[in-house]
């Protein structure tokens, strides 16, 4: 007789069984990395400034074009589910819907941060950036302004694949909601490349808001996955 | 596989009760007003014509679809209570193409916290084997629903639910199929089969339910020599 | 028609005549801006009204999902279609507003940043309910509206914080700073007229959904009894 998995039984399976899936089919990661390259390489055609500039809106460059894969990562991976059907085994079954959730949002976060470790060093070469403040801090604003994105993205991919518009749905719900994320991620990371004030501000909004957004995703998770 | 830890014990445990249900899509009437209940140990082959309900009934019977109104109950319960105690074989093969048979077996295993170990048996108690390298998507379509099948039965549930499962499958899978769902129902567990081929289980059916227009129109006995 | 709805839009429409006369003929022109100025006395309320009818669908969402009950539904709705409508108008009239006074079209401080991105959420909102499939939109739309609630303050904050570090000259002054009296009777009037006004044609969209659901009620009951009817062949 079978009995009540654990959470965190069902999110490794879950995060592990959609790795495998995407090592497999590369969907996913082929049309970020081919995406990003692109979004990389027009930007710094069409912006060459001095090292002054660049160090200004470096910030803006980088975050949007982590944004525009994040959105290719995040419609691919409710489309898997989507293709098999399998989201109805998983709701017949015991496992409960926000281990799910998690699952997703944490592939979709190791997607989009490969991507940002490919892309990061791509960006500094084309720039010729230097960081002028405490670079320590770069990893921490990605960890935490990557998660806000894929925390509500994740969700709202998983809304509007139950609409007839599905791919461009989803932008069109997140960027909004993420504007004071994207702020705060571009601020901080300006305020790190040049140095000129402090960056710690934004860190606690991107904290605050990652907070606030990750309990009311859980909370709403199963109410819009079983809103058939 | 083993038999289900409860005993059947009379022919008048009820497997499934449907109170009054109604179920619209929009204007349109899938289900209307069924009523009905469900002895358990027994295999009930669903027929009617396409759009007559029969896939809406089995998707309201294991909670996937919420009826517009009216009570479901699985066993006495609410079917959202009661998930390890029913599998459901949906129409699409809920499996995943990227991913080998075992793969796929091993996540839905742990699903409903089952260990890897019955993974292989239910396997070839299918008629499969485990050790095939290959992945799914690359399955024919008679493998594809035995696999569908052994996932639907790795966690040894009391009730199961299958949506077409001989749809497009060749000849000889069907008759296992066919064979080891009335093995299932031998052992007491309950059983649902929605089809369009309702001869390849006429050696194992207990009651024909026939459908229109979202309605249990009839329901028929089959009695055996 | 109910007697008191009838009521109501008459109070709006007069309400609503006496302030315009107030705005455009009482009020005194304004030193600096000139006549332009009386758009102020249309911009802040409808930009109150919006407000007020987005907090009534974040109320009535938060609602929905406790209880799924029809008529918290179309007053969801309603309120949401009315806010961006309102939204709209302040948008709108901003930057004419702006454009002669202040020589700027737009700039993203943290009101304006606020108003546009609240009238983007709601603008999806409507496109998430129009398009989800079943009877999925309700719910959905209720889910979203909650993210949005939660997103404005965070919204507002963080442009505000932005603005410290990188100051620029505030587009308007706050509503109440320093208002002539006169100008602040035809303000109070347009206020207390548009809020009317909104909450007025809220109700008659209410009502318009109402009889949406009552008429979609009544197909499918048809249709149940017809099958009844002609199902026992």
């Amino acid at each position: 007789m079978s009995v009540a998995p654990g959470f965190g039984t069902v999110l490794r399976m879950t995060i592990g069984k959609d790795l495998r899936m995407e090592w497999r089919s590369k969907d996913a990661i082929n049309s970020m990395l081919f995406f990003s390259l692109l979004v990389v390489v027009i930007f710094s055609f069409s912006f060459d400034p001095t090292a002054e500039t660049s160090r200004e809106i470096a910030g803006g460059l980088i975050w949007t074009s982590f944004l525009f894969a994040a959105v290719v990562a995040l419609n691919q991976t409710w489309a898997r589910e989507l293709r098999s059907q399998a989201l109805d085994a998983f709701r017949v079954s015991p496992a409960p819907p926000n281990s799910l959730f998690l699952a997703k949002a944490l592939g979709n976060m190791i997607f989009v941060t490969i991507l940002e470790c490919l892309m990061a060093p791509l960006f500094t070469m084309f720039y010729n950036l230097r960081a002028l403040g405490n670079w320590k801090l770069l990893p921490v604003i990605a960890i935490l302004g990557t998660w806000a994105l894929v925390v509500n993205g994740t969700f709202f991919a998983a809304m509007s694949i139950r609409t007839r518009i599905r791919e461009t749905l989803l932008p069109l719900i997140l960027f909004p909601i993420s504007l004071p994320a994207l702020l705060a991620m571009v601020n901080a990371t300006t305020a790190v490349l040049t140095g000129d004030y402090s960056p710690i501000i934004w860190i606690k909004l991107l904290t605050v808001y990652d907070v606030v957004f990750t309990t009311i995703c859980l909370m709403l998770f199963g109410t819009v996955i079983n809103a058939e | 596989m083993t038999t289900p830890a409860q005993p059947v014990a009379t022919e008048a445990k009820v497997a499934v009760s449907l109170d009054s249900i109604v179920k619209f899509f929009g204007r349109f009437v899938a289900l209307r007003n069924v009523t009905a209940t469900f002895a358990a140990g027994r295999l009930y082959v669903i027929l009617g014509d396409n759009g007559a309900g029969k896939s809406t009934l089995l998707r309201v019977m294991t909670g996937l679809l919420k009826p517009t109104s009216g009570a479901v109950k699985l066993l006495g319960e609410d079917p959202d209570d009661v998930n390890p105690r029913f599998g459901y074989m949906g129409h699409a093969p809920l499996l995943y193409d990227e991913l080998t048979g075992v793969e796929n077996l091993n996540y839905f295993a742990k699903l409903y916290g089952m260990d890897d170990h019955v993974v292989r048996d239910a396997i070839r108690t299918v008629g499969l084997d485990p050790d095939l390298d290959r992945r799914v998507g690359n399955y024919s379509q008679g493998m594809r629903q035995r696999m569908s099948l052994a996932r639907s039965v790795i966690h040894n549930p009391e009730i199961l639910f299958l949506d077409e499962p001989f749809s497009n499958v060749d000849v000889k899978s069907a008759h296992d199929m066919a064979a080891l769902l009335g093995k299932m129902r031998d052992e007491g567990r309950t059983l649902f089969v929605v089809t369009h081929q309702p001869a390849v289980l006429e050696a194992f059916a207990d009651e024909y339910i026939m459908m229109s227009s979202g309605q249990i129109v009839e329901r028929r006995e089959e009695h055996k020599a | 028609m109910k007697p008191a709805f009838i009521l109501a839009a008459v109070a709006a429409l007069a309400l609503l005549g006496f302030s315009t006369y107030e705005a455009l003929y009482v009020a005194p022109t304004e030193a600096l801006q000139g006549e332009v100025q009386r758009i102020f006395y249309y911009h802040v309320p409808c930009a109150w009204v919006a407000g007020l009818c987005f907090f009534f669908n974040f109320c009535a969402s938060a609602w929905f999902l406790f209880r799924r009950n029809q008529a918290v539904d179309a007053f969801a709705l309603a309120s949401a279609e009315v806010g961006v409508v309102f939204c709209t108008i302040v948008l709108i009239t901003g930057p004419l507003w702006a454009r002669p006074v202040w020589g700027i079209w737009w700039t993203w401080d943290a009101r304006l940043t606020t108003t546009f991105v609240l009238w983007l959420i709601y603008a999806s909102y409507l496109i998430l309910r129009k398009f989800a499939t079943g009877g999925q939109g309700a719910v959905l739309g209720a889910a979203l509206s909650i993210f949005g609630f939660a997103d404005v303050p965070i919204v507002y904050f963080s442009i505000r914080i932005f603005r410290t570090q990188h100051p620029q000259p505030v587009i308007a002054g706050g509503e109440n700073s320093g208002l002539e009296i006169h100008m602040l009777y035809a303000f109070l009037w347009n206020l207390l007229a548009f809020t009317i006004l909104g909450l007025v044609i809220v109700w008659a969209r209410y009502l318009v959904q109402r009889v949406d659901q009552a008429v979609e009620e009544a197909h499918k009951a048809a249709a149940l009894r017809e099958s009844a009817a002609g199902g026992a062949a």
